[in-house]
């Protein structure tokens, strides 16, 4: 999934500046903060692991830096762009891998990269995107319709999606869920590939080593906000430390 | 807070104007010449729609600088100025039928006005069920916006659709010979009626901000 | 701009794709509209004669409006349906997440919601001529007119209101109840040309009320594209 047709007419980002970049970013939902006073900056090409238990706010937080929710508080910028105003330019730079995919049950694994194709404004042909699903290991399945696919198909067929379009910021929401292990080694191979690739990656995962495997850094969130902020070797020595006064 | 002095001010002046007015329409000026005291109603009627229009136009012009700036203070303006709208609307249409009664003989004709003021009742009445049914408050004053505004900018063509519909038969009643006296009893009560709508319009929104400050209070995390 | 109409072009093809593979709600669409015909014609005695002596029988006068109203709540169920789908998984945030401008959805939807409605027009208004004993076959040109003008102004402003309020807990009482009042210019305006276009127009007011639903199309359009962005977010 490198170079492909849409990055090359993209307006480039403004160069030197940071990923991702937001203050005091809070969101709420009814009568709970989701997020509260969130302040990050991420350099272009890092990876990130995103920690925390169910309800940190993991999710929304990747939903927002894809421009998918509108912060209630703060500044969101991505790639120097806000969130506010150049919402169109995120969103032409960032894939968002999430556990509730738009895929639509009643067309095939090719229609919907078609669909999402033609969504992104892309020029891809069918053979293109049935090398795509090739990638996935989707082969077989492009012409069966997603309302037959497992879990873990649907899982893939999500990945390829995303990746559609070639982002610069790639926004990962549990992508080991429900995947074998083919899959996994899948899943490893992209994370593998976007970093020689110099792309920027949020995992959010609870596969703790898989993320401190793959990531240069650990954001940990509790209760919407930041717990720990720092180089992975810096969280995992922490960790065992804690392990440690617990044995 | 600005507008809450105001609003009190406007209430100060239109209530004993409401005392004033009502002597000035019900006792001063002369009964009608042809429908007699019944035609007094007017007094009420007709500053009503007066009420009705400056209350759901503030609630309309709330509800687009609500969209573009988010500020949870103008959702609370707008939901005061539909939901006085509203009232007035519906004192409108009630003083409308009570008219129509001995005038006509019917509590109610497909009259295109009266007709248009009953759809914009249920309009705005449905902006009001609808925010009911939202909990987040975001959301809710986002979506209420956009009923509002569409609802509003709707009115006209109700308006034309509904004229059309029933002039193309039959002529429309217009109201008879107006005396000079009963035109100052008239005016007195449209501006009081407007005043009277400020009035509601600020301690509903006072409410209301108080109402949205405790929401918004309670899911404030601790520290 | 190729890319948004292509955007638009999309949504409708995927929209009307799934509409077809998952026939069951055309199907019922199309049979609730003619069960509500049959039930007035039951209602209202295919006897009664008209209350204006030129118009045959009451149903026969009655029909444009009995027409209209059962299109109209036939109509809901399809606007309503164009949304629910997008809700089964992810669509409606994917709708959020592409790139472009969000009127491309809107227009998308808007054409998938007319294609269906028209064709429901073509299954329903038949089965009223035959059951109501009406002349549509002659009036045909006129008739297209008016059904496609009228289905226009329904379908805009019932894709917008089906947007708004697709995450509803009483979305299925709170769309009707918003769409309706903003429609009676519609439904007025329809009724009327039907009934001129099939009974005769002496006094020349059918250009009227043409001119109507046109005006009403374009307010709803309007209104409703600039305003789409604002409903489809979170």
């Amino acid at each position: 999934m490198s170079s492909s047709p849409a990055e090359l007419r993209r307006a480039p980002a403004p160069s030197g500046v940071a990923a991702v970049e937001t203050t005091g970013l809070g969101k709420r939902f009814g009568r709970t903060w989701a997020l509260r006073g969130i302040d990050l900056e991420i350099p272009a090409g890092e990876a990130v692991a995103l920690l925390g238990p169910n309800g940190s706010g993991k999710s929304t937080l990747l939903r927002i830096l894809a421009t998918a929710a509108r912060p209630t508080l703060g500044d969101v910028r991505v790639f120097g762009f806000p969130s506010r105003t150049d919402g169109d330019a995120i969103r032409r730079r960032v894939g968002l891998l999430s556990d509730r995919p738009p895929l639509y049950d009643e067309l095939t694994a090719l229609e919907n990269l078609r669909f999402a194709g033609a969504m992104y404004a892309l020029t891809v042909s069918d053979e293109a995107l049935r090398a795509v699903l090739a990638r996935v290991g989707l082969a077989q399945a492009a012409e069966a319709r997603v309302r037959t696919f497992s879990q873990g198909m649907t899982q893939r067929l999500s990945l390829a999606r995303a990746m559609l379009q070639g982002p610069d910021l790639v926004l990962l929401d549990e992508p080991y869920n429900a995947l074998d292990a083919a899959g996994l080694r899948l899943v490893d191979e992209f994370l593998a590939g976007l970093k020689a690739a110099g792309r920027t990656v949020i995992l959010a995962t609870h596969h703790i080593a898989k993320g401190l495997a793959w990531c240069d850094r650990v954001i940990a969130l509790g209760a919407g906000r930041i717990g720990f902020d720092g180089p992975t070797a810096r969280f995992a020595a922490q960790a065992s430390d804690a392990a440690g006064a617990w044995a | 807070m600005a507008i809450e002095r105001l609003g009190k001010l406007a209430g100060l002046v239109a209530l004993p104007a409401l005392a004033g007015g009502l002597y000035l329409g019900l006792v001063w000026a002369p009964p009608d010449a042809m429908m007699g005291d019944v035609q007094r109603i007017m007094y009420v009627h007709f500053p009503s729609w007066i009420a009705t229009g400056l209350a759901y136009l503030t609630a309309f012009v709330c509800s687009l600088l609500y969209l573009v700036r988010r500020t949870p203070r103008l959702d609370y303006l707008a939901h005061a100025g539909v939901e006085v709208g509203v009232l007035f609307n519906a004192t409108g249409l009630i003083t409308g039928s009570i008219w129509g009664r001995p005038t006509w003989g019917v509590w109610w004709t497909w009259d295109p006005r009266l007709t248009t003021t009953a759809i914009m009742l249920v309009m705005f009445a449905g902006y009001l069920i609808v925010r009911a049914f939202i909990e987040d408050p975001d959301a809710r004053a986002r979506v209420a916006a956009l009923v509002g505004i569409v609802g509003f900018v709707n009115v006209p063509i109700v308006y034309m659709s509904v004229r059309w519909w029933r002039t193309l038969h039959q002529v429309q009643s217009s109201p008879s010979t107006v005396h000079p006296d009963m035109v100052v009893a008239l005016r007195v009560m449209m501006v009081t009626f407007a005043l009277l709508a400020c009035y509601l319009m600020t301690r509903r929104y006072e409410l209301a901000r108080l109402e949205g400050e405790a929401e918004r209070a309670e899911a404030a995390p601790h520290g | 701009m190729p890319a948004e109409w292509r955007r638009a072009w999309a949504v409708a093809g995927k929209d009307l794709l799934t509409e077809r593979r998952a026939k069951a709600a055309f199907n019922a669409m199309a049979f609730f509209a003619g069960l509500v015909l049959l039930t007035f014609g039951v209602a209202l005695g295919p006897d009664a004669p008209a209350g204006d002596a030129g118009r045959g029988t009451l149903l026969q006068e009655l029909a444009p409006g009995l027409l209209w109203v059962t299109i109209l709540f036939a109509g809901v169920l399809a606007v309503d349906r164009s949304f629910q789908v997008e809700l089964e998984r992810g669509g409606m945030e994917g709708l959020r997440l592409y790139p472009g401008d969000r009127k491309a959805v809107y227009l998308g939807k808007l054409i998938a919601n007319v294609s269906v409605m028209l064709l429901m027009e073509v299954l329903v208004l038949p089965f009223a001529g035959v059951l109501y004993s009406l002349d549509l076959w002659t009036r045909l040109p006129g008739l297209a007119v008016v059904a496609a003008l009228a289905t226009l102004g329904f379908a805009a402003m019932g894709t917008f209101y089906a947007a708004l309020t697709a995450n509803l807990r009483a979305r299925q009482v709170l769309l009707p109840l918003l769409m309706f009042p903003v429609l009676i210019p519609v439904i007025l305006a329809a009724v009327k040309a039907t009934g001129l276009v099939l009974h005769g127009d002496p006094m020349d007011e059918l250009a009227s009320w043409v001119k109507l639903l046109g005006a009403a199309d374009v307010l709803f359009l309007t209104v409703c594209t600039l305003a789409f962005e604002y409903v489809i977010e979170e």
